[in-house]
């Protein structure tokens, strides 16, 4: 059996120097920054300091909000689930159209100027080994529950990039394991990353691999 | 004995300080050189008088190193600070002169330390030419500016970023203050050091000695807003806001804030107030001598509410300082204040002094709120805030700097 490697991470913020002013400048960076900025604006706030309970999910919804004072605008960009699309360049799509759909509808949207600049961010990431392996699947329970909240990111957001399937590694190891670990594969992997702290997911995983642990997943 | 790390442990739980270890390991035995201009005095030399203790206690050679100067290189400096700003300030080619000379002497004498360094941190313009006397230098150096550059008077600016330009990487506090440069721009809030004197909880008889000592009453709300008399912190502002309340509630006002003895503009805004607070017994306008941490601490504590309420603000550690001591902060809706201060959560964000004394009046009248807010705010600084966090970047960064420059560095 092939042991659980567990990792640690932490990020670091590295502005662009891009900016935008209005909603068509925001747009148009959009459409060519490095895919990192799109990664950073979405999930960065887990690792990076900001209020666990924000207004909005993301920094583009909350910059239509907060800097453009547009409500719909806000609603519409907020709701958008980064785990829904494949990859960022999918999710990188669906931001610009929405700004679209809002530009055809709004003339005077596309020139207002926002009260504060949108400022591109991207992040490095650095990952280390903890040297802490798992042998046995019994024993993530216990494990889970004394990981940082940089092992929680790096093993359960970052992982969706790296893996084939964007699914998290825990997920991945189960499933290499046979049909037996299939069923807690599946809960751990239909778990919800967004709308959540690292700490609030740690809590989440901890409970469905304790659970099963005692009685299984039917 | 409690070593340093085990302290913070205490505070921010011991995940978080073997986080930090993890960071470290891989940088264990590397020398890491800190320069700035002063040991005593500004936020820069209290971070640094911990952050090396930190970073020895992690297993890093960490040295601090100041550079000096005569009075003439402090007076070009100070100016450095003014322009970048925003201040329209020409300098005389002769204090130029001065500056470079100053920091070539201080290259001299600092020459074997840092042409070894495995990592080099310079703090603020002050030594920034530092890095043109090591041609021959062995490690990454690194440009870390703590100043709001958002709008920088150009011509000043122009003249340092060719010292700066040729850095490995730059830290900056704020998106919003980072200029364009050809090398990595790294992001890093400030944070405060919740065992310092301005932070640390206080006992009973300290906080009694305050009422006592600015002839505060105990049992009435007490508002607080610290800060220079600038008019950037609006403090005619906070008297109207405070004036909107009173007929409502029998608060107390403190305004404090460092004396404005070399400030010209902040003796005349201080007239200004004191003109606006008129005979007003419950107005205190407080001048403090810099080293006044622990006044500043039992204030900010003996507070209901703490204001800031800025035109125009760089981070506003003043607004962590009370939110780490669980008050709701209502602040001006700029710079970092932002970021610190969430609507109906930590504190409210305003923009008039209309809009504070709304605030004001509904947190007063609402103490369960108040407090709600209050313990939020000193949680989300507690997670985001605090030293421990600040070293985890600054670890973060070298292990980027150092060991890779894409996007994902794996050790």
């Amino acid at each position: 059996m092939e042991p659980f490697a567990i990792k640690d991470c932490a990020l670091i913020a590295v502005a662009t120097g891009e900016r935008a002013q209005t909603l068509r400048e925001l747009r148009d960076r959009l459409e060519s920054t490095h895919p990192g900025c799109i990664y950073y604006h979405f999930w960065g706030g887990l690792l990076e300091p900001r209020f666990d309970d924000p207004e909005y999910q993301n920094d583009f919804a909350s910059w239509a909000w907060h800097g453009l004072h547009e409500a719909r605008l806000a609603e519409r960009l907020g709701i958008i689930d980064p785990t829904e699309y494949p990859d960022l360049e999918d999710l990188r799509h669906e931001l610009v159209e929405v700004i679209e759909e809002v530009l055809d509808e709004s003339e005077i949207l596309g020139w207002m100027r926002a009260s504060q600049r949108f400022h591109f961010i991207r992040s490095q990431i650095v990952v280390l080994d903890t040297a802490v392996q798992i042998t046995h699947p019994g024993d993530l329970s216990e494990f889970i529950g004394r990981m940082s909240l940089g092992s929680i990111f790096y093993h359960f957001i970052d992982a969706r990039r790296r893996t084939e399937h964007g699914n998290n590694d825990f997920s991945e190891w189960l499933m290499g394991l046979g049909e037996e670990y299939a069923p807690l594969a599946k809960r751990i992997a239909a778990l919800d990353p967004y709308f959540t702290s690292l700490s609030e997911m740690r809590r989440d995983l901890e409970g469905i691999i304790r659970a099963f642990n005692q009685k299984g997943i039917p | 004995m409690t070593t340093l790390l085990e302290q913070y442990a205490e505070i921010v739980g011991k995940a978080v300080i073997e986080h930090l270890r993890q960071l470290a390991k891989p940088l264990e035995g590397k020398k890491v050189v800190h320069i700035n201009s002063t040991r005593e005095g500004g936020g820069v030399a209290e971070i640094l008088h911990r952050l090396i203790p930190l970073k020895e206690e992690l297993g890093l050679r960490a040295v601090w190193e100041i550079i000096t100067g005569e009075a003439e290189f402090y007076q070009c400096t100070k100016n450095f600070h003014n322009a970048l700003q925003g201040n329209v300030v020409d300098i005389p080619a002769h204090l130029l002169d001065v500056y470079e000379s100053t920091v070539r002497e201080n290259a001299g004498r600092l020459g074997e330390c840092l042409e070894q360094a495995d990592m080099v941190f310079i703090h603020d313009p002050q030594p920034a030419p530092l890095l043109s006397h090591f041609p021959k230098r062995k490690g990454k150096w690194i440009w870390r500016c703590h100043i709001d550059v958002s709008r920088p008077y150009r011509q000043v600016w122009k003249y340092l970023r060719r010292f700066v330009i040729e850095y490995d990487a730059s830290i900056w506090s704020l998106s919003a203050f980072a200029q364009p440069l050809p090398h990595p721009l790294y992001l890093i809030a400030p944070s405060i050091d919740p065992l310092s004197d301005k932070n640390r909880d206080l006992q009973p008889n300290e906080m009694d000695a305050a009422y006592t000592q600015w002839k505060l009453d105990p049992d009435r709300p007490i508002l607080t807003q610290i800060s220079r008399f600038d008019r950037f912190k609006d403090p005619l502002g906070v008297v109207q806001a405070y004036r909107l309340i009173k007929e409502y509630v029998p608060a107390q006002l403190v305004l404090a804030g460092g004396g404005a003895s070399d400030d010209p503009e902040g003796e005349e805004v201080f007239r200004e107030v004191k003109a606006a607070a008129g005979d007003d017994p419950d107005i205190h306008l407080l001048l403090l001598p810099p080293d006044a941490h622990v006044t500043v601490n039992a204030l900010q504590r003996a507070s209901d509410i703490v204001l800031q309420k800025s035109i125009r603000e760089g981070f506003g550690l003043t607004v962590t300082e009370a939110m780490w001591k669980g008050k709701p902060v209502i602040g001006g809706n700029t710079g970092g204040i932002r970021l610190q201060v969430i609507n109906h959560h930590t504190g409210f964000l305003a923009s008039t002094p209309e809009g504070a004394a709304l605030r004001i009046r509904y947190l007063l009248k609402h103490r369960d709120k108040l407090e709600e807010m209050g313990s939020k705010a000193k949680q989300f600084v507690r997670e985001n805030f605090l030293l421990t966090r600040h070293l985890r970047e600054y670890l973060t960064l070298m292990l980027a700097v150092l060991y890779g420059a894409g996007d994902r560095i794996e050790l």
